[in-house]
C-alpha cells in the first residue's frame, strides 16, 4: 500500500472536521475522493500535506510513518498538490515552470538547455509538443494542468493529488486530461481524484473513497457502486429533523411568474430550464459542481447569459446588472454571506437596508426615520438576536446573519426571491425555523426559487423541485413525485422513475 | 451536513488590556498625537500661541485637507488617486490664463474671475472622471490608472504654460486665499465648508452609506444593486475637482503659479494624512474627521521641525515614521 492515513481526527476551535477518517490509496492507482461541501476532503488533503496538524491518527507512506509540517516536505517525500487554479507563474516559460526552484546549473548560472531539454522530454511522455520557451498563460487551462503534473513527475512524485481539476476544462481538454492521468498510472504514479462529475469519475477512477460530515463512509471499487449509492452514500439522510411543511396535495396549477428556458453560458451552465410559480417553493438540486449557483447568478443578471431566455410574469428580459432585476422585484441571497453577502464591517441597520437605499432617499439623504423603522420591523419579525441595530453584522452569529441578509431582500418587497443555501452553516434550531419562514412568506404569494444540497430541506419544503446535472436541468419533479429516490435518481442522471423530463 | 454556529465575539468587556489598549489608540490616537504636538511645541517652540502661527499653520493645512477629503472619499471605495498633485497643477495653470486673457479678451473681470474659479475645478474633475473610467471601464488598478495623469497631467499643466511662471495680481481671484470672511481666511472657511459637506455626504447620504459599502464588500454591494461603477466614477471625480480647487487655492496665495511646483508630493501629504487620520486604506471606511485631524498632524510635525531649525527633508523622515506607527496601530486595533 502506498498511502494509509487512519483514524484522523481534526477540530478547529472545537467544531470538529474531522472524525477517526481513513483514506488508503494503491500504488498505480486512481481514487475518487468524494462528498459535500464541508465533508472534510480538503481538511483531510491538507493534512496529508502537511498544510494542517492532525488531531489524532496516524499516516504511513510508502512503508514509513510520516508527519510533515509544511507542504515542502510532503513534497520532498513525493506527493504533489495540483490546485483548482494551478500554482505557476504564470508569465515564466513553460521549462522554468517545470523546473521552479529546482532549476539545473552550469557554472552557478541557470542552464537553459539543459532545462528545455528536459521539460520537452518530460511532456513527450504526455504527448504534448509544445515551445516550452514561452509563457505559461499562453496555453489553455488544460496544457497549464499538464505543466503542473509534468512538475510532478519530475519531482519523482509518488502520489499526485488533483483537486477538482476539470473544473474549468471543456470536454476535449479533460479528454488530454485523462490520457495524462492514465500515462502516470501506466508509471506507478499513484492520483488521488477530488471531483464531482459522476461520469468522469466513472470514466478515470479505480476506487472510490466518500465522506460525509468529516468521516469516511464508504469505500469500493468504482465498478462494485452504483451511482445511486454514491449519491446516497454522500448525501446521507437526516430527514428525521424536519417535518413535512409543504401540503402534501398538488397545489392547483398557478401562474408562472419567473421562467428560464434553456439559459446557458460557459462550461458551467449548459442547458436549463425552470419555471417558479406564484405562491410557491421551487426547488433547484443538483450535486457540487451542477452549476446550481451559477444558474441562479445568471437568472440574477450577476454573470452575463450567452444563450437562453428568461421571462418574468410572462415579459421576456434581459438582465445585465443584479440591479436589473432587482428593478423587477428579484431578490438573491447568496451561499457564501463572508464572500458576497455582508458588509461586514456595517451594521446590522445598514446590511439590512444596503438593498432598500435608493427607496429611503429623500433628497439624496437617507430617511433615517423610515430605516430605523423598517429595521426594528423586520429584527422583531425574524427573531435577529442582537445587542443594537447598530452592532456590526460580523459580530452576529450565521443563523442571525442570514435572516438579516433575508430580511435585506424582504424590505424590498420582492415578487421573486432566489435563496442559495437558505441553511449553509446555521444551527438546526435557526434551519427550521427559516424553512417556516421561507414557507409562510411563499404562503403569501411570494415566489421562492430555493437552492439546497439537503435532500430533507427539499423534500420538506418545496413544491417542486428541479434537478442540474452537470449544467443541464434533467428532471423536474412536482409535490407528488418528490421523493428521496426520485432526486437522487435524477441527481445520478438516470431516468428519473416518475415526473416529466424537462 | 454542516452545523456550525459560528460564535459570536465576546462582548469588548472581555477584552485583554493590551488590545484594548490599541482600540483606543486606534480610535483616539490621532487626537492625542495632535494635542501631544501642540503641548510640546507650547513649551519648546518660541511664538508658539500667537495668532500669526495659528494663521500660518491653518493656511497651510487648508489644501491638504481639501485634497485629502477627496482622497478620503476614494481610499474608501478602495481606490488611491496618485494624480491629486498634477491636476492641482492643471487647475493652478488654467486659472490665471483664463482671467489674464490668454484664451479670450477679458470684457467683464467679474465674469473672467467666476469663470477662472469655475473651469478649472470643472476640468479637473473630469480628469478625476477619466481616473474613474480607467479604473471602472477598463479595470486597471487605481494605484496603475492614476499613475497616468501623475505623470501627464503635470505635462499637461507645463505645456498649457510653456513651462513659464504665470505672476499675477487679481483681488477678485486671490480672495480665495487671501481674502478673510468674519476675520476668518476665506481658504481655512473653505477647507471647513468642504471637510463639513464631506462629513455629512459620508454619515446621511445613500451615495456616502454606497461609497462605504464598496470598499467593505464590493460583491456584495454588487449583488444588492448598488451601481458600483458609478459610484467609482463619482469618488474619482469628487477628488479631481477637491484637487482642482486646492490648486487654485495655491496659486492665489502665492500670486503666482508654477506648473512644476503646484502641488508637487501633495499625494503623498493627503494618504499619509487619510492613513494617519484612521481610514483604512483596503476601503470599507471613511473618517473624515480622522483625516482632517490627520493633516493638522502632518502640518504641526512639519511646523514644528521646520520652527526649531530642523531642516525640510528631516521632517520627511518624520513623517514617514507616523505613517508607519498609523497603519500599524490601525491594524492591532481591528484584530482584537
Amino acid at each position: 500500500m502506498l498511502l494509509s492515513m487512519q483514524g484522523i481526527s481534526k477540530a478547529f476551535g472545537g467544531v470538529s472536521a474531522l472524525k477517526a477518517a481513513s483514506l488508503e490509496v494503491e500504488p498505480g492507482e486512481v481514487m475518487a475522493l468524494v462528498g459535500q461541501n464541508g465533508a472534510g476532503k480538503s481538511t483531510l488533503i491538507k493534512i496529508l500535506t502537511g498544510v494542517y496538524r492532525r488531531d489524532e491518527g496516524s499516516i504511513a507512506f510508502d512503508g514509513r510513518q510520516v508527519d510533515f509540517s509544511m507542504p515542502a516536505e510532503a513534497q520532498t517525500a513525493g506527493i504533489a498538490t495540483i490546485y483548482q487554479e494551478i500554482n505557476l507563474a504564470p508569465q515564466r516559460s513553460v521549462a522554468e515552470n517545470i523546473y521552479l526552484s529546482r532549476e539545473p546549473r552550469r557554472f552557478g548560472l541557470l542552464d537553459h538547455a539543459a532545462m528545455r531539454r528536459g521539460a520537452e522530454a518530460v511532456l513527450a511522455t504526455f504527448n504534448l509538443s509544445i515551445d516550452v520557451d514561452r509563457p505559461v498563460a499562453h496555453f489553455d487551462a488544460a496544457t497549464r494542468q499538464m505543466v503542473a503534473i509534468a512538475r510532478a513527475v519530475t519531482q519523482n512524485a509518488r502520489l499526485v493529488i488533483m483537486d477538482e481539476p476539470t473544473s474549468s476544462l471543456d470536454e476535449r481538454e479533460v479528454g488530454v486530461l485523462f490520457e495524462t492521468i492514465r500515462t502516470l498510472k501506466r508509471s506507478g504514479v499513484a492520483v488521488i481524484f477530488i471531483g464531482h462529475r459522476l461520469d468522469e469519475l466513472y470514466a478515470i477512477c479505480d476506487r472510490v473513497t466518500i465522506m460525509r460530515d468529516g468521516q469516511t463512509v464508504a469505500k469500493s471499487p468504482m465498478a462494485d457502486m452504483p451511482k445511486m449509492a454514491l449519491v446516497r452514500h454522500m448525501l446521507g439522510k437526516e430527514l428525521a429533523a424536519f417535518q413535512a411543511m409543504a401540503p402534501d396535495e398538488d397545489a392547483p396549477e398557478r401562474p408562472v411568474r419567473l421562467s428560464v428556458e434553456n439559459a446557458g453560458a460557459g462550461v458551467r451552465v449548459r442547458d436549463v430550464s425552470l419555471t417558479v410559480r406564484e405562491g410557491e417553493i421551487s426547488g433547484l438540486a443538483g450535486l457540487l459542481g451542477s452549476g446550481r449557483t451559477e444558474t441562479a447568478r445568471l437568472v440574477f443578471g450577476a454573470d452575463r447569459m450567452d444563450r437562453g431566455t428568461i421571462r418574468m410574469e410572462g415579459r421576456e428580459r434581459r438582465y445585465r446588472e443584479p440591479a436589473d432585476a432587482i428593478a423587477d422585484g428579484i431578490g438573491l441571497v447568496s451561499e457564501d454571506r463572508k464572500i458576497d453577502g455582508i458588509v461586514p464591517d456595517m451594521s446590522i441597520r445598514e446590511n439590512m437596508t444596503l438593498a432598500l437605499l435608493p427607496k429611503l432617499r429623500k433628497a439624496g439623504i437617507v430617511d433615517r426615520a423610515r430605516q430605523d423603522e423598517i429595521v426594528e420591523r423586520y429584527i422583531r419579525a425574524l427573531g435577529v438576536k442582537c445587542a443594537s441595530p447598530d452592532q456590526p453584522i460580523k459580530e452576529l452569529s450565521g443563523g442571525n446573519q442570514q435572516k438579516v441578509l433575508l430580511a435585506r431582500w424582504l424590505a424590498t418587497d420582492p415578487r421573486v426571491l432566489i435563496i442559495d443555501e437558505p441553511t449553509r452553516g446555521i444551527d438546526i434550531g435557526a434551519k427550521s425555523e427559516i424553512l417556516k419562514l421561507l414557507r409562510s412568506l411563499a404562503d403569501e404569494g411570494l415566489s421562492v426559487l430555493m437552492i439546497s444540497s439537503e435532500l430533507e430541506e427539499l423534500l420538506s419544503a418545496a413544491d417542486r423541485v428541479t434537478v442540474l446535472s452537470d449544467g443541464t436541468s434533467v428532471a423536474t419533479l412536482p409535490r407528488k413525485d418528490l421523493s428521496e429516490a426520485a432526486l437522487l435518481a435524477a441527481m445520478a442522471h438516470q431516468a428519473a422513475p416518475s415526473g416529466e423530463q424537462a | 451536513m454542516t452545523t456550525i454556529e459560528t460564535p459570536a465575539p465576546q462582548p469588548s468587556g472581555a477584552l485583554s488590556s493590551g488590545s484594548r489598549l490599541f482600540a483606543l489608540a486606534g480610535r483616539y490616537g490621532t487626537f492625542a498625537a495632535f494635542l501631544a504636538l501642540v503641548v510640546f511645541n507650547m513649551a519648546v517652540t518660541p511664538n508658539f500661541l500667537s495668532w500669526q502661527t495659528l494663521n500660518v499653520n491653518l493656511t497651510q493645512v487648508a489644501t491638504i485637507v481639501i485634497v485629502a477629503t477627496g482622497m478620503t472619499l476614494v481610499i474608501a471605495t478602495g481606490g488611491i488617486d496618485l494624480s491629486v498633485g498634477s491636476l492641482m497643477a492643471i487647475a493652478g495653470a488654467l486659472a490665471p490664463m483664463i482671467f489674464m486673457g490668454r484664451f479670450w479678451p477679458v470684457e467683464n473681470m467679474g465674469l473672467a474671475v467666476a469663470l477662472a474659479f469655475l473651469i478649472p475645478v470643472v476640468v479637473a474633475g473630469l480628469f478625476g472622471l477619466f481616473n474613474g473610467l480607467l479604473v471602472t471601464r477598463f479595470s486597471i488598478q487605481p494605484i496603475i490608472a492614476t499613475l497616468v495623469l501623475f505623470i501627464a497631467g503635470r505635462g499637461i499643466a507645463q505645456v498649457m504654460t510653456n513651462g513659464n511662471l504665470q505672476v499675477f495680481k487679481n483681488e477678485g481671484f486671490q480672495f480665495i486665499a487671501m481674502g478673510r470672511i468674519a476675520g476668518i481666511p476665506a481658504q481655512v472657511v473653505l477647507m471647513i465648508v468642504i471637510a463639513a459637506l464631506a462629513f455629512a455626504l459620508v454619515r446621511y447620504t445613500v451615495i456616502g452609506r454606497q461609497i462605504i459599502a464598496v470598499g467593505g464588500n464590493e460583491k456584495a454591494a454588487r449583488l444588492t444593486g448598488i451601481p458600483v461603477r458609478r459610484v467609482k466614477l463619482f469618488v474619482y471625480m469628487v477628488s479631481g475637482a477637491l484637487s482642482g480647487l486646492a490648486g487654485l487655492v495655491v496659486v492665489a496665495r502665492n500670486s503666482a503659479s508654477d506648473a512644476n511646483l503646484v502641488g508637487l508630493g501633495m499625494e503623498l501629504d493627503a494618504i499619509a494624512a487619510v492613513a494617519v487620520g484612521g481610514t483604512l486604506l483596503t476601503g470599507g471606511r471613511a473618517n473624515i474627521v480622522g483625516t482632517v485631524l490627520g493633516a493638522f498632524v502632518i502640518q504641526l510635525v512639519r511646523y514644528t521641525l521646520l520652527a526649531n531649525g530642523v531642516p525640510d527633508a528631516a521632517a520627511l523622515i518624520v513623517k514617514a515614521g507616523l505613517i508607519v506607527l498609523a497603519v500599524f496601530i490601525q491594524q492591532r486595533a481591528d484584530k482584537h
